[in-house]
């Protein structure tokens, strides 16, 4: 491998990193208040509302963020809608992470057993009260693992933002390859730009699994 | 045509076969997601027996295996396979070869943790009972563990199909004509006469693959609780 070349890329890798973090996150954070929101207005079975996110949940869930991005990006100016492209990564991102937050949430907060709200209801609790002390915790803990494995998920689509001309890690290494043609040099640099963003992540990820697992009640063990 | 139509861009679809090559496209890339979901199949079911033996070098070689594909992007590998293995082994994958690789080889992972994962969700009571009613090793493996661990499996299994359906549609990225590409081609080579053509031909790209997915999801679903 060839260490000058390393040297000479390393910049660009280094924006490209920070342009994808950035826009990474901001996503994610879009999509965890999309998927609080969604799962509440599930859960309560608000009325029209929870048609139209049931709706959205499905045909976000069901189409790639690749196509989801061309269509925001390429498809909505012809009908007067346009976007800039970093606006656009983290609006795509974030609607199809929040599909994937607004079901892993839901999924918590109804699994929390009725025997649960009955005995909080026997004890006099208002409905107000057994929502924020017996369901919310229990939910929480539960999904933990769901929503950090969408984090992962939705950390590893950020690859595709080179699709429309967001200078990330993807579209760096691809420019270089095509430049300069140090294959082996760029490569091994996005795989270690990827691995500083995600590893971290990935072993929060574990770390958090094993200590919910102390968190599931009832006849669960 | 009505002028809605025009302005938004869905007539191209009726000039010439401009739906069928959409179709094509769609298809080009199912085909590749297919082969890739039976060879992840195969190569999982057997991964996930493997994984649940008490072996520490399957251990260690598997928790490798399995981290890298939980932390590499797909695109990342497509790059690897496809760009690196032509540089540093001389050879000369073609877009699909790579792609089906990079796609079993992730696939694979994914199937094998889910195999693994039934697999131990078998709580240890079953086989003791099966012992007890003086069932053989096979025996219990084929009436006690395998029909309860396929109702688990299944589900999650079908699942993985609409993940690597959509997954292929990054093969645009290393020069597979599907149906995004394809897309942009029938853009481009109607610039003139339809300019909208952008939101009519990747919303219909936008349903296609939601098409594709939806019945499969709600195949799974159906089955998860049928299952639970």
């Amino acid at each position: 491998m060839d260490t000058g070349a390393l040297n000479s890329y390393l910049p660009l890798y280094v924006r490209a990193f920070f342009l994808t973090v950035r826009i990474g996150w901001t996503g994610i954070a879009l999509s965890l208040a999309i998927g609080i929101a969604g799962a509440f207005v599930l859960h309560f079975k608000v009325p029209v509302l929870s048609k139209v996110i049931k709706a959205y949940v499905e045909l976000f869930r069901n189409t790639p963020l690749l196509v989801q991005l061309f269509f925001i990006y390429f498809g909505l100016p012809k009908a007067g809608i346009a976007i800039p492209a970093e606006t656009c990564g983290i609006l795509g991102l974030g609607l199809l992470g929040g599909s994937y937050m607004t079901e892993s949430l839901r999924s918590g907060l109804d699994a929390v057993p009725v025997s649960q709200t009955e005995s909080a209801l026997a004890l006099g609790f208002t409905k107000r009260r057994i929502f924020m002390y017996v369901i919310l915790p229990q939910a929480v803990i539960s999904t933990m693992p769901a929503v950090m494995a969408n984090i992962i998920f939705l950390l590893k689509e950020t690859s595709v933002f080179s699709a429309i001309s967001l200078m990330d890690l993807m579209f760096t290494a691809k420019d270089l390859i095509g430049l300069y043609y140090d294959t082996t040099e760029c490569l091994f640099l996005l795989v270690v730009f990827y691995m500083i963003m995600l590893l971290p992540v990935s072993m929060l990820g574990s770390f958090v699994e094993k200590k919910v697992r102390f968190g599931i009640y009832g006849d669960q063990v | 045509m009505s002028p809605v139509i025009e302005s938004i861009g869905i007539d191209v679809l009726f000039k010439g076969n401009n739906m069928m090559r959409l179709l094509s496209g769609l298809m080009a890339a199912l085909k590749i997601s297919m082969i890739s979901v039976v060879l992840s199949i195969v190569i999982g079911l057997v991964l996930g027996m493997l994984m649940t033996l008490n072996k520490p070098a399957i251990k260690v070689v598997s928790r490798i295996y399995l981290e890298t594909v939980r932390i590499m992007p797909q695109m990342v590998l497509l790059f690897i396979v496809y760009f690196g293995a032509t540089k540093a082994m001389g050879l000369n994958l073609s877009a699909e070869t790579a792609s089906i690789i990079v796609f079993t080889f992730w696939g694979s992972a994914e199937m094998a943790d889910l195999v693994r994962g039934a697999l131990i969700s078998i709580p240890v009571i079953q086989y003791e009972s099966s012992y007890a009613l003086g069932m053989t090793g096979l025996q219990t493996y084929l009436y006690v563990i395998i029909p309860q661990t396929v109702r688990r499996l299944l589900p999650l299994a079908i699942n993985l199909i609409t993940r690597m359906i959509k997954t292929t549609s990054l093969v645009m990225m290393i020069g597979i004509v599907e149906v995004l590409k394809v897309g942009q081609q029938i853009i481009e080579a109607n610039r003139k006469s339809s300019p909208n053509a952008a939101f009519g031909v990747f919303a219909t790209v936008f349903l296609l693959y939601f098409i594709a997915c939806w019945p499969i999801s709600l195949l799974s679903r159906y089955l998860e609780k049928k299952a639970a």
